[in-house]
């Protein structure tokens, strides 16, 4: 790869970092996943920087074809964290659904206050 | 049936009436009205989920309680908050009933004395005396779909039941407990599963035979295409769940020994 596109992978990498820190900055993020971006930034920042690396990484691995080192790579990561947002989404869902049962019930109108229909020797209660 | 107790001794109802109630304000009325009549001694709620007409109107105009979603979370999630509202009421037994008048109140008592009869999960069968009860048609797809759920809940369960779908159904104090912490909530999950929940946790479920009757309103809750997708949802649910299945057989069997 030229040098130019490395300088343009290194810069574009940079521009992400820091908007992924000016949304921590906001409390748009929190640190869990910042912590995971700011990672995965970092590592391709550093690819950008070296382009020897890669390669000496794929070789180290038995790949023949270097790009495929990065594919692979990236694609187990995301197919990982989409899995994770799966597992999230449905705890949030859940967890959505009993505030709105909870909500529902605390807001229900009480049940009548009276006997439905009045036994021998049934007190009646007085509101 | 006549051993069934339908108040405590102070007179009050220990059995709460749940209606799950979507945009059902047409059919309400009439509904609530005739359970008033025929089924006096029983507490009702309505379940108003997330409707965007008169529903929960149309329940507090009757005098019934209800308990308003802030938005609409399917029969599963209706249900489910009716669980809680008898459980935090302190309800001994509850009854699923339909808000758009298929079902007929004066055929809850049968269920109420297989409740007291023992059975934690009473199950109103449109098919279950098939020489009285067979006028119900559901058409053949949605009969052939439900024949294939019948199988798998068989195959799981080990146990025949003739309507797993049936919405009108009767419920323990040990269950109301049970369902109100956990409930399935997507379609079908409310019936099918919650079926086979209650089957592996160990609970004595019966059906009683029951007719029903065409909608009085109100339009069906899902229509064809999401049907299919919706059985082949539950199905994998279903099987999914056999694995957990076979190791509380073992470990049941493990404790006999």
């Amino acid at each position: 790869m030229s040098v130019g596109a490395h300088l343009f992978i290194l810069g574009l990498t940079l521009v992400s970092l820091l908007f992924i820190v000016r949304m921590v900055r906001r409390n748009q993020l929190p640190s869990r996943y910042a912590m995971l971006w700011l990672s995965i930034g970092a590592v391709i920042a550093l690819l950008a920087t070296f382009p020897g690396l890669l390669d000496r990484v794929s070789s180290a691995l038995g790949i023949a074809y270097a790009p495929g080192t990065f594919f692979l790579g990236a694609i187990t990561l995301l197919f990982l964290i989409v899995v994770h947002f799966s597992w999230e989404l449905s705890r949030l869902d859940a967890r959505t659904r009993l505030l709105a049962e909870e909500l529902a019930v605390l807001r229900a109108d009480p049940p009548p206050d009276r006997p439905r229909i009045p036994t021998p020797g049934a007190q009646p209660v007085e509101p | 049936m006549a051993d069934v107790v339908p108040v405590d001794a102070r007179g009050y109802s220990r059995t709460l009436v749940i209606l799950p109630a979507l945009n059902e304000e047409a059919a309400l009325t009439g509904v609530l009205k005739e359970l008033a009549r025929d089924c006096p001694e029983l507490d009702v709620l309505v379940v108003d989920d997330g409707s965007t007409d008169g529903t929960a109107a149309a329940a507090r105009a009757e005098g019934v309680p209800v308990a308003v979603l802030p938005f609409n979370l399917g029969v599963g999630g209706a249900l489910q908050t009716g669980f809680r509202y008898a459980v935090a009421h302190g309800y001994d037994r509850a009854i699923q009933f339909d808000a758009d008048g298929q079902h007929d109140p004066s055929q809850v008592p049968a269920l109420l004395a297989a409740l007291d009869e023992g059975a934690d999960l009473v199950i109103g069968s449109r098919f279950a005396a098939p020489e009285e009860g067979s006028e119900y048609d559901v058409g053949r797809v949605r009969g052939g779909a439900m024949g294939v759920l019948r199988l798998a809940v068989r195959v799981l369960s080990g146990r025949t039941f003739s309507d797993t779908s049936s919405g009108f159904r009767a419920f323990s104090a040990p269950l109301l407990d049970f369902y109100a912490a956990s409930y399935p909530n997507e379609y079908l999950g409310d019936t099918v599963e919650a079926l086979l929940l209650a089957c592996q946790a160990g609970f004595t479920v019966v059906e009683v035979p029951v007719t029903m009757r065409v909608r009085a309103a109100g339009t069906p809750s899902t229509q064809n295409l999401r049907l299919a997708y919706h059985y082949l949802r539950a199905l994998v649910s279903l099987l999914s769940r056999a694995p957990i299945r076979r190791r509380e057989r073992a470990m049941r069997a493990a404790n006999r020994s």
